[in-house]
């Protein structure tokens, strides 16, 4: 036991996957997208990392599946975002 | 006068996150957005205290901890205490030589229940003090994490679970108690409201009170589709929607001089916002009414104090509200 | 041999902040309340004119204080703060927090009797609201006393095997305004017996870790064990620091300190300023020949068991004298843990509850001589009452 109940690993909640608790997923696709960095900015559990190229890539192992990407996705202005919510079924 | 638009590119933000994922917040929690940015802002070299809530306890479940920077949780009510406590060892460590002269900023984060009502005494008592510290009030409008109470913060109309609407009752009796007003009555050096809906926005507005010498206030609408009762995708649209129609406004108040950051012009009708969120479903067109009138009248108030003040000088010292003055 | 030191009047109040001044505090966050007020106001005219460097933070309220505390020893700062009952009970959830944490705060405790009525004089009612805390909690005497374990309290507190924080109980008024005469410890001393606070677990940037993690059930249990015996564990290094402190000024402290016990026949415990009074009337009755003694519990967390059982010896009687009434209770705290001690022992003696000072009533020594009297008699004509109830000395018929 730690002195004091100290936690002393600095984000090893990071061991824990909250992409368990998805219902739906992002898909992504690159057609439309300016690599404004958006979604990455906005995602509320860091699930979003941008490549070398500024696209952004999804770690599903924390994506909870909120539909913020594929909503505030700068293209979404257009009704083009670059992300489409699927039900996680489909994936199985 | 128009605020110069300063554009952060998000691929030019610290990668790093000092909010790890693998959190226990809700989908689409609009704290856990507003985390991720303010510790880009603030970087490592930073201590933060922080209040029972939301964001302590999706975020510290023992033995996990999604914080990747020095934290610590006391209590419920003293995050501000905890705060100013911490600033003031450092800074007497450092005077004497007990440590290192370091940059370390020395943050304050509790929720709208652990800022505008338990926490309130602790704030203004830190806040008047003159603590070199940054207090952020992340409010979610309401007692998010023991099962959406309601607060002081919580918005007129608003149904929770203590101010439930009813035959009886409309929901929340009580307007959202003002506290970027009551804080920039402490004459603190800066004050702010941001959202991260305008992410730009609020980081500049953390770099900017994390660099101002002297207590600082920021105030961050937190969207929670959960206790809103709104979908989780809806985050970051609610919390524009709020500042465009007037009920969230985004300005700051700089050493008592007001500026509207975000300015729609005329502002958007309420109704659609409120129409989006389960917790105001049961307002009536009057209720409607009475929210669309309210919120024109202090936004005026609003505009009319970045008038007034417009002229006035920003340096430090220049608000006649100012605290800690003259010789100490 | 000690070089000549120097006895110095001073407002006892006077003399433990001059004791945090030779400790050098770094942050004192501290509320006014009578009867602690001279402390906090020694303080701060001692940092105000340049005499201690430290962080004076005048909280807006005991609460804050306290929390105030745990931020700077959090960071590794040495914090000191004094309190008074109601501002002792106000503070009351964080203590509880401020040792979970492992966070070394020295607290000066005014004993003050807990409202209602208000009530500002002297009694143990705010210590004993708070006795489960967690804290190492010691109970002064009289002035020198307190001044001495000011600075004990720091050594003790802040050492790494410990890392607990440490109440000072001093009663209100009755020593804390006193003008005694104090022996200072001089700073060339201090320094070998105070090192410089090294908090391993400190919040630092460049060792990031979290403070005041949730627990679930399947965890509390074992952090609650675990700090538990780190407030036991911590007699090993309060013994210690006795053996240093008496090494450099000629006075030793242990946790329970006899008076004419060694053939005693009965016994009386007492906490705080009463030893004195008592000690008066031990010393008259043992000029008739009487055979009475006087235990002074000093150290009351953690509670040393094997020191009582040994100073209390043969006695056939233990009086234990209580300065707070746990309400409704079967015992008052302090004859509860004692009976709790004796209970399974072959010798036991007959224990009885006595309440006195309540809400800082006066006590002479001859109130203590006739107690004595009642617990020698042989005819039992007047008996002491039986454990699950209490004599309350000098009640007043109205």
């Amino acid at each position: 036991m730690p002195i004091g109940a100290i936690v002393p690993r600095p984000g090893n909640a990071s061991e824990y996957h909250t992409g368990d608790w998805r219902s739906q997923r992002p898909v992504f696709s690159p057609k439309h997208c300016i690599k404004c960095g958006l979604c990455f900015v906005l995602c509320p559990d860091a699930a979003i990392v941008l490549d070398q190229e500024g696209y952004p890539e999804i770690c599903l192992d924390y994506c909870k599946g909120c539909g913020i990407c594929a909503r505030e996705c700068f293209m979404a202005r257009a009704k083009r975002s670059c992300f489409e919510m699927k039900d996680e079924e489909e994936f199985r | 006068m128009k605020q110069k638009k300063q554009i952060v590119d998000p691929r030019l933000l610290e990668p790093a996150e000092y909010f790890s994922p693998g959190h226990r917040a809700c989908q689409g929690c609009g704290e856990t957005i507003a985390l991720r940015l303010i510790l880009k802002a603030t970087g490592p070299n930073v201590i933060i205290a922080n209040a029972t809530g939301c964001t302590e306890i999706v975020s510290s479940p023992f033995p996990q901890t999604a914080w990747r920077v020095p934290w610590i949780h006391v209590a419920f009510e003293n995050a501000a205490a905890v705060a100013a406590g911490i600033e003031a060892g450092l800074k007497a460590m450092m005077r004497k030589g007990l440590m290192a002269n370091r940059t370390i900023a020395v943050l304050a984060v509790a929720g709208d229940g652990g800022t505008a009502d338990i926490g309130f005494q602790a704030l203004s008592g830190a806040m008047e003090r003159g603590h070199d510290m940054l207090y952020i009030c992340l409010d979610n409008e309401a007692y998010m994490n023991t099962g959406i109470q309601r607060s002081s913060a919580t918005p007129y109309g608003a149904s929770t679970t203590t101010s439930p609407h009813g035959s009886a009752s409309i929901g929340q009796r009580t307007w959202k108690k003002d506290m970027p007003e009551i804080m920039a009555a402490h004459g603190i050096p800066y004050v702010a409201t941001a959202c991260p809906s305008f992410p730009d926005d609020m980081y500049r507005k953390v770099v900017k009170a994390v660099t101002t010498q002297g207590p600082t206030y920021l105030h961050v609408l937190a969207v929670c589709p959960t206790g809103w009762r709104c979908a989780s995708d809806q985050t970051i649209l609610l919390g524009r929607m709020a500042a465009e129609n007037g009920l969230f406004p985004i300005y700051e108040v700089e050493n008592g001089r007001y500026a509207i950051n975000v300015d729609p012009g005329e502002l958007k009708p309420v109704k659609e916002y409120l129409s989006l969120q389960g917790r105001f479903r049961h307002l009536t067109d009057e209720d409607i009414e009475f929210i669309q009138k309210r919120v024109g009248e202090r936004f005026a108030r609003l505009r009319k104090m970045a008038a007034i003040t417009s002229g006035a000088e920003t340096a430090a010292g220049a608000d006649p509200a100012r605290q800690d003055v003259g010789r100490s | 041999m000690m070089p000549h030191a120097q006895r110095v009047g001073m407002e006892v109040s006077v003399a433990i902040a001059e004791a945090v001044q030779l400790a050098d505090a770094d942050v004192i966050a501290a509320y006014p309340i009578t009867p602690q007020t001279h402390i906090v106001e020694h303080l701060s005219e001692l940092v105000a004119d340049g005499k201690l460097d430290a962080e004076f933070m005048c909280v807006e309220s005991e609460h804050s204080a306290m929390s105030a505390c745990l931020g700077s020893a959090a960071v590794g700062a040495r914090s000191f703060t004094a309190t008074a009952g109601q501002g002792l009970a106000l503070m009351h959830e964080i203590l509880f927090i401020a040792s979970a944490m492992r966070l070394p705060v020295v607290m000066a405790v005014v004993n003050r009797a807990l409202s209602g009525p208000l009530n500002i004089w002297n009694d143990h009612s705010d210590v004993m609201a708070s006795r489960d805390c967690g804290w190492i909690q010691y109970f002064a005497e009289n002035g020198q006393d307190a001044y001495d374990h000011t600075l004990i309290a720091f050594r003790v507190g802040e050492d790494p095997a410990v890392s607990l924080p440490v109440m000072v109980n001093l009663d209100g008024f009755i020593v804390s305004h006193m003008i005694e005469p104090i022996v200072r410890v001089e700073p060339e001393a201090i320094r070998g017996f105070l090192p410089p606070l090294r908090l391993a677990h400190k919040l630092d940037p460049d060792k990031a870790h979290t403070m005041g993690a949730f627990a679930m059930p399947d965890y509390y249990t074992e952090v609650k064990k675990a700090q538990d015996a780190a407030l036991r564990n911590s007699m090993g290094v309060i013994r210690k620091a006795w053996e240093e402190f008496g090494a450099m000024t000629g006075r030793y402290y242990t946790a329970v300190e006899p008076y004419k016990c060694e053939d005693a026949e009965v016994v009386l415990l007492t906490m705080g300023s009463l030893g004195e009074t008592a000690s008066v009337a031990v010393e008259r009755l043992r000029g008739q020949g009487k055979p009475v003694g006087l235990a002074k519990l000093r150290l009351w967390r953690p509670f040393p068991s094997e020191d009582i059982v040994r100073v209390v010896g043969g006695a056939r009687t233990l009086l234990v004298l209580d300065r707070a009434v746990s309400f409704g209770a079967m015992a008052n705290p302090v004859v509860a843990e004692i009976a709790t001690l004796f209970y399974d022992r072959p010798r036991r003696p007959s224990i009885h509850s006595v309440v006195a000072g309540l809400g800082g009533r006066d006590v002479q020594p001859r109130e203590f001589e006739e107690i004595f009297e009642r617990a020698l008699e042989a005819k039992r004509e007047a008996p002491l009452a039986p454990l699950g109830q209490y004599e309350l000395m000098g009640l007043s018929e109205q």
